[in-house]
């Protein structure tokens, strides 16, 4: 049951896309949301869904995958959708009731659909060809200067990999405590809501001990390491830009150019 | 009471890339009464062959009777299956939530909707049962050490009265003293309730001098399935698949290729005690 939730899934393959330096895909990532912000003409989303396709093929990432994110959201989709729909006010083309639909309506309904699913799919893209350490220590060297700020970067990016770390490990713990208050008769799915919600106490209570004591010992590991921050604190791999992420970054700042060229300016 | 399993198999995400069979074409009678060893390596399918004895997990396809009837049948009562069917599951202990040790071994029989009378008279008598000394019974089931914790997690099952209790590594991480005490408290328990015990264990040493039949799986298969003396005489096959015989068998094996008319057989460290006493 609870083992079916996929997160920070990555796809584990070899392509050129997996083997560009985390930072250039979170920025990638960041520079082609903005994208799809700027253009709002089809001139533009179509720039846009080339440099998506180009991304997938070149990610070696079965179109499958990408789109299993889609199921989250789709409702979410749906209504942005009917919402732009109903309530954008400009000429209408027919009218039922009260509800009026007008072309405005239609357009913005369609443009916010398709700037969803470019979204989604970029986003996935990245943390399909990422592990989630890799994009930690991504995030940790784009938001180094930010020490100078006394922003403890190292401090947050360490928190994230372990948080990120868990989660597969308490779900797993989640479906043994559930399944070991089942066999002692608890019964999780049926009854009001007060019921319920009072059912979760032997889940949660063994939940958070465990948890408790798991990061008590995570911690215990870390100080028998030594471990002690950021502070002077090197890597076994650390980043180094190559050759291609300099074309990556050179294709990247092409596009957004295109985008802005053609989406924006020209028409 | 007893439980039918009828070709089992088991696939873990099916239908995703990582699909895996978990139990291949398992099929397995579990009469009354009966004290079952149930060993294998990690990952050979025993804990999730447990489950589907008291429906915490439905198989790919096959079927599980219990009494005579399929459990995975929509119209079966599943709660009431599982006051029958009572599984200690690996590291008891961490399911504990109640404030004193008496609470917690109510949730099992509270849960069976018995009258408070009743349920209170059944958690006295399985902490009793496990031997826990009494100044414990109102205390914090979080301040007592890993063996009495244990032994009240295994109350809290017992409490439900079952009729088939099935305990999966209820030894794990204690030491030989907890280790035997635990063991010790489940024998008395099959002997004094008359109920089927199924132990599952990694270590043949543990089982050998309790149960009186021992099923060996391996890869999602039933690769033995008799009685211990019959399932210790394949131990080089045993040793193939990871596993080993307990080390009487080796003693006895030894002695016989030395030279010696001693009968392999003697599974226990008695048995074999016995046994060259006799030949000697």
């Amino acid at each position: 049951m609870l083992r079916d939730i996929t997160l920070g899934q990555y796809y584990q393959t070899d392509s050129i896309i997996h083997r560009l330096d985390p930072r250039v895909k979170i920025s990638g990532t960041l520079l082609f949301l903005v994208s799809l912000f700027i253009v709002d003409n089809f001139i533009g989303y179509l720039i846009a869904a080339l440099f998506l396709v180009m991304a997938i093929k070149l990610s070696r990432v079965p179109l499958k995958f990408i789109f299993k994110g889609m199921k989250a959201i789709y409702l979410l989709l749906l209504i942005t959708m009917i919402f732009n729909l109903l309530l954008t006010p400009g000429t209408p083309i027919f009218t039922i009731w009260k509800i009026k639909i007008t072309i405005e309506g239609i357009k913005t309904a369609v443009m916010m659909g398709v700037r969803l699913v470019f979204l989604i799919t970029g986003s996935s893209i990245m943390t399909l060809t990422t592990t989630p350490n890799q994009l930690t220590d991504g995030l940790e060297k784009l938001l180094n200067p930010m020490k100078k700020l006394h922003v403890p970067v190292h401090e947050i990016a360490m928190m994230m990999s372990i948080a990120l770390r868990f989660i597969p490990i308490l779900l797993e713990e989640t479906d043994k405590i559930m399944k070991a208050q089942m066999a002692r008769g608890a019964d999780f799915e049926s009854g009001s809501l007060i019921n319920r919600a009072k059912s979760l106490i032997p889940l949660l209570v063994p939940l958070f001990i465990s948890a408790f004591r798991r990061a008590n010992d995570l911690a215990m590991a870390m100080e028998a390491r030594c471990y002690r921050g950021g502070e002077g604190r090197t890597k076994m791999k650390p980043l180094v830009y190559r050759k291609r992420d300099a074309i990556a970054y050179i294709v990247i700042a092409g596009y957004l150019v295109l985008c802005i060229v053609f989406g924006k300016i020209l028409f | 009471m007893a439980i039918i399993l009828d070709h089992i198999n088991y696939i873990y995400d099916a239908d995703t890339s990582m699909a895996h069979a978990a139990l291949k074409d398992v099929s397995l009678q579990i009469p009354d009464g009966q004290f079952i060893g149930l060993i294998g390596h990690t990952g050979s399918g025993k804990s999730t062959l447990i489950q589907h004895m008291n429906g915490l997990v439905s198989p790919t396809s096959g079927a599980v009777y219990f009494d005579g009837k399929d459990i995975n049948d929509p119209d079966f009562n599943k709660k009431d299956l599982r006051a029958k069917v009572g599984l200690v599951f690996q590291y008891p202990e961490h399911q504990l939530f109640e404030i004193d040790c008496f609470t917690d071994v109510c949730f099992g029989p509270k849960n069976l909707g018995l009258s408070k009378k009743e349920i209170e008279l059944r958690a006295y008598e399985a902490l009793k049962q496990v031997g826990l000394p009494d100044e414990y019974f109102y205390q914090s089931p979080f301040d007592l050490s890993g063996g009495q914790k244990r032994r009240v997690a295994i109350a809290g099952v017992i409490a439900m009265k079952p009729d088939v209790l099935i305990l999966d590594e209820p030894t794990a991480g204690l030491d030989p003293k907890g280790r035997d005490e635990i063991l010790g408290l489940i024998k008395n328990l099959h002997d004094t309730m008359g109920i089927t015990v199924i132990l599952v264990s990694h270590s043949m040493e543990d089982v050998a001098d309790y149960v009186d039949r021992i099923i060996v799986m391996n890869k999602g298969e039933v690769a033995f399935d008799g009685e211990p003396k019959a399932v210790f005489s394949h131990y080089e096959e045993l040793e193939a698949i990871g596993l080993a015989a307990p080390q009487v068998t080796y003693v006895m094996q030894e002695l016989r290729k030395a030279g010696f008319p001693v009968d392999t057989e003697a599974t226990t460290i008695m048995e074999a005690a016995d046994e060259i006493m006799r030949i000697m």
